[in-house]
């Protein structure tokens, strides 16, 4: 087939650019999202996701065009005998440095948002990554974490007050780990000997996977927790119902041997 | 013919009465032959880096059903089912074999030493014998990750980045015994084989180009391996010391690596005061630079093949050195980006976020002044070029989905997903490695005297690009849900049960991709004892290497070279040809000096 070549390599751009039209249509996109930066980091995404297509179908529709174009056995034009051209270098080196330089500027301030200026908080718990389970401490009834009445959980199950500012601790009780949500697009990995933290706010009641993104041995894969965001009431409730069941618990002490 | 060859020999009496099979082929001086050397190596642990990638297709198409045919090789213990810490060794050494077995050193041991002296016109390297080490300090490395598969607990499951405490703490993995050593000392062996090469691969360039080759008559292709020596000179002893604290860690219980009290198994670790992160960032500023040892040298070919098919100069040969340059310069500083989640401060983001974009910028240049060499040529679609188009329109994905991931508050969100590595695999393999196989395509005759197949080639090539995207470019769309990588059954979580179907269908790609290269081994063993005899210049080439005897003897030319021009003058108006040898004296201007 005459210029086989040049279409298959014109299927690059047309499949790419379907690939993305088709998938939200298979369910396969960014997951839901419930929290504040998400949204930014989203519009983010998809504000690189649209420059960086205009570009790959441009460069991709060029190199399909030349391919075609200058086929040895269809051109009948004598080769262009040229070294380049200093004009264009100069524009294809501006223009795309002024570009990279502005999505960089341009995601600072989210970067600062959600890494460096915590908005104030109300509400502050800590979380241990460890091979292979997420353990959660809750401040009890006085409100303070770190005290003798705190609620400590280790069935991997996270349950945080909806709509309000959390600060999250995180540590690591053996090797490196990594605090994923996707629903609420953060990550942080956890390091031993560093105290890491994140903020949020959960702005839809329900349950969400807590996913460990960092290898962390041969359970990796089923380092898997839950958060659930509760309305303030049930939330209190709930934390309430886990005090009493924390005062009542008997621990088994294994005997010395 | 005949008269050439024994005419080197002649030349090269010093060398010629040395040529019992040991001396010729195995402990050979002869930077042709090392060369050869690398490639058969390396084109062996490519099917070994493939078939342990086809495990891990297996387990994220099929979780926990046992693995036919190959399942009884990587998983025979449990009967053909992948285990979990089965799973961690898998990507663990896929990624350890492809990147420290197969890609460095084919870009610049095998290539780096068969084109080399052949086209700046020298008869060896610089120090022959130092070149024939760094292949023989493959061997230990060789030998130390194959025998890690067969100790206790296997091979190392850390992660090809081995970040602490993980690779430290002996307890905390099955791979982190013994395996976790014999990974630590056989990385430091291709170090040191690396390090002989780089120091070789300078001296010569700078000291042995032939009358006339100046550096900007350099074909791209050494300079990508200039540069590329450079990187590694710098880059490479960063690794090397931090490989070497990581093993006085595991094995003398100093600290550097691991914080005060460290637990492992719920019990306090007796050693402490050190640093995760630092691991991190010495092992990333040597492997920052590595992505550019894997890719400027195919970036150097590919140039090399467009300008030869397209039968046109190459567009702004300067512009391409100097971002070239640029990427050298500005790779040193940019290894941070792999750190953006880790904990390090986030002020120092920033910068690397930065840094991160301008990289991207000598790429572009790139990448627009490949098609620049395209518009207005005469292109001719031979195996080699198909690669090397290939490699462009590849590499602008992989380019393009780089920016993502240096968007700190997106990479966020995309760290640690299928993202990175669908954006890795489009550098790595859908460019790098496709620039490889054009690579042995294009020198094949010079290699061994005898054109490979073009129809089988064709057919390679076709099955190849069509199948690489179908495994990898529907990583993207897996990365954009989050999907993590190095999990063994992600489909338990809620997320991600959806994305089983597409997975099955990309393991299914990835499985034909690996049968297909059977069409390249055929192809390659056959062509070597039955393909046409090439003659020096099948393909009426500009470059140096054409001029020298197909293969060429000791000593590479049966002539004095001298240079008059650069690589790249087709289609010139001086001659009546549409492509000018180096070599060839320019017509009206009689010979007044040999300058």
């Amino acid at each position: 087939m005459k210029h086989f070549w040049s279409f298959l390599f014109f299927l690059v751009p047309v499949l790419g650019v379907a690939t993305f039209v088709f998938a939200p249509h298979f369910n396969i996109w960014l997951p839901r999202d419930i929290s504040e930066q998400g949204r930014t980091i989203d519009s983010l995404f998809m504000f690189i996701l649209y420059l960086t297509g205009a570009v790959f179908i441009v460069t991709e529709s060029v190199l399909f065009y030349f391919v075609w174009k200058y086929d040895g056995k269809s051109n009948e034009q004598p080769v262009l005998f040229s070294h380049g051209s200093h004009a264009l270098e100069l524009v294809w080196t501006i223009i795309p440095a002024v570009t990279l330089l502005f999505i960089a500027i341009y995601q600072m301030q989210a970067w600062a948002a959600i890494k460096m200026d915590p908005p104030p908080i109300s509400y502050t718990c800590e979380v241990t990554g460890r091979q292979f389970n997420w353990d959660f401490r809750y401040p009890g009834p006085d409100n303070e974490l770190y005290t003798l009445d705190d609620i400590v959980r280790t069935d991997g199950k996270l349950y945080l007050p909806v709509n309000e500012e959390i600060l999250l601790k995180i540590t690591s009780g053996d090797v490196l780990h990594s605090f994923f949500l996707p629903n609420l697009r953060v990550k942080q990995d956890v390091v031993p000997g560093m105290a890491q933290k994140m903020w949020f706010k959960g702005k839809k009641t329900g349950g969400y996977d807590i996913v460990c993104a960092e290898l962390c041995g041969w359970g990796h894969y089923k380092m898997k927790g839950r958060v659930f965001f509760l309305p303030r009431n049930e939330y209190d409730a709930k934390l309430a119902e886990f005090s009493a069941e924390q005062n009542t618990m008997r621990v088994e002490v294994p005997e010395e041997e | 013919m005949s008269t050439v060859t024994a005419d080197t020999h002649a030349a090269q009496g010093e060398h010629a009465h040395t040529s019992s099979f040991l001396k010729t082929y195995v402990f050979s001086l002869d930077h042709k032959i090392i060369g050869l050397q690398f490639l058969f190596s390396t084109l062996i642990w490519f099917s070994v880096g493939g078939l342990l990638a086809m495990g891990i297709r297996w387990q994220l198409a099929y979780p926990w059903r046992p693995m036919p045919l190959l399942g009884n090789l990587l998983a025979a213990n449990e009967g053909g089912q992948i285990a979990p810490e089965n799973y961690t060794m898998l990507v663990t050494m896929h990624a350890t074999v492809m990147i420290f077995f197969v890609i460095i050193p084919i870009l610049a041991g095998a290539f780096g030493n068969f084109l080399i002296p052949l086209m700046i016109g020298a008869d060896d390297m610089a120090v022959p014998v130092l070149n024939m080490l760094s292949y023989w300090f493959m061997w230990p490395a060789f030998f130390l990750i194959g025998s890690s598969f067969f100790v206790e607990g296997g091979a190392a499951q850390g992660g090809w980045t081995s970040y602490p405490p993980l690779s430290v703490i002996q307890q905390a993995a099955p791979g982190s015994l013994e395996g976790q050593t014999l990974w630590l000392l056989g990385v430091t062996f291709v170090g040191i084989s690396s390090m002989m090469g780089s120091i070789n691969y300078m001296t010569t360039i700078i000291q042995m180009r032939a009358p006339g080759m100046t550096m900007f008559r350099l074909p791209m292709t050494i300079w990508g391996m200039f540069i590329t020596a450079l990187l590694q000179a710098f880059a490479l002893p960063v690794l090397t010391a931090a490989g070497f604290m990581q093993l006085s860690d595991r094995m003398f219980g100093t600290g550097f690596f691991l914080p005060e009290g460290a637990m492992a198994n719920n019990s306090p670790m007796e050693t402490g005061g050190g640093q995760p992160l630092l691991w991190q960032h010495l092992f990333w500023f040597y492997s920052h630079p590595a992505v550019y040892i894997m890719t400027l040298p195919a970036m150097g070919i590919v140039s090399d093949i467009l300008s030869t098919f397209a039968r046109k100069p190459l567009f702004g040969y300067k512009p391409m050195v100097y971002s070239i340059c640029g990427i050298a310069g500005l790779g040193f500083i940019v290894w941070g980006h792999h750190m953006f989640v880790s904990g390090m401060n986030p002020m120092l983001g920033m910068t690397f976020m930065v840094s991160t974009m301008m990289i991207a910028l000598p790429s572009a240049i790139k990448t627009f002044n490949w098609l620049g060499t395209l518009w207005g040529g005469k292109i001719q679609f031979t195996t080699p070029m198909l690669f090397a188009i290939s490699f462009v329109s590849m590499f602008i994905i992989g380019g393009l989905s780089g920016i993502f991931m240096a968007a700190t508050p997106v990479d966020i969100f995309i760290h640690d997903t299928y993202y990175i590595v669908a954006h890795f695999h489009y550098v790595l393999f859908c460019s790098t490695t496709m620039a490889v196989f054009g690579g042995i395509y294009y020198w094949f005759p010079k290699m061994f005297g005898r054109m490979m197949n073009d129809s089988w080639g064709k057919v390679h090539f076709t099955l190849t690009f069509v199948l690489m995207n179908c495994v990898f470019y529907p990583m993207h769309i897996l990365g954009m849900q989050g999907f993590p990588r190095r999990l063994a059954d992600p489909y338990h979580y809620e997320t991600f049960r959806n994305l089983l179907p597409l997975n099955q269908f990309m393991s299914w790609a990835a499985f034909l991709l690996m049968a297909s290269q059977i069409i390249f081994i055929i192809n390659f063993f056959g062509s070597m004892f039955f393909g046409p005899r090439a003659g020096r210049n099948p393909w009426k080439a500009n470059g140096l290497e054409w001029q020298a005897p197909s293969p060429p003897g000791h000593g590479n030319f049966d002539f004095q070279p001298i240079i008059y021009r650069g690589p790249y003058e087709y289609g010139s108006p001086e001659t009546d040809e549409d492509y000018y040898p180096q070599t060839q004296p320019p017509k009206e201007k009689p010979m007044t000096n040999d300058q």
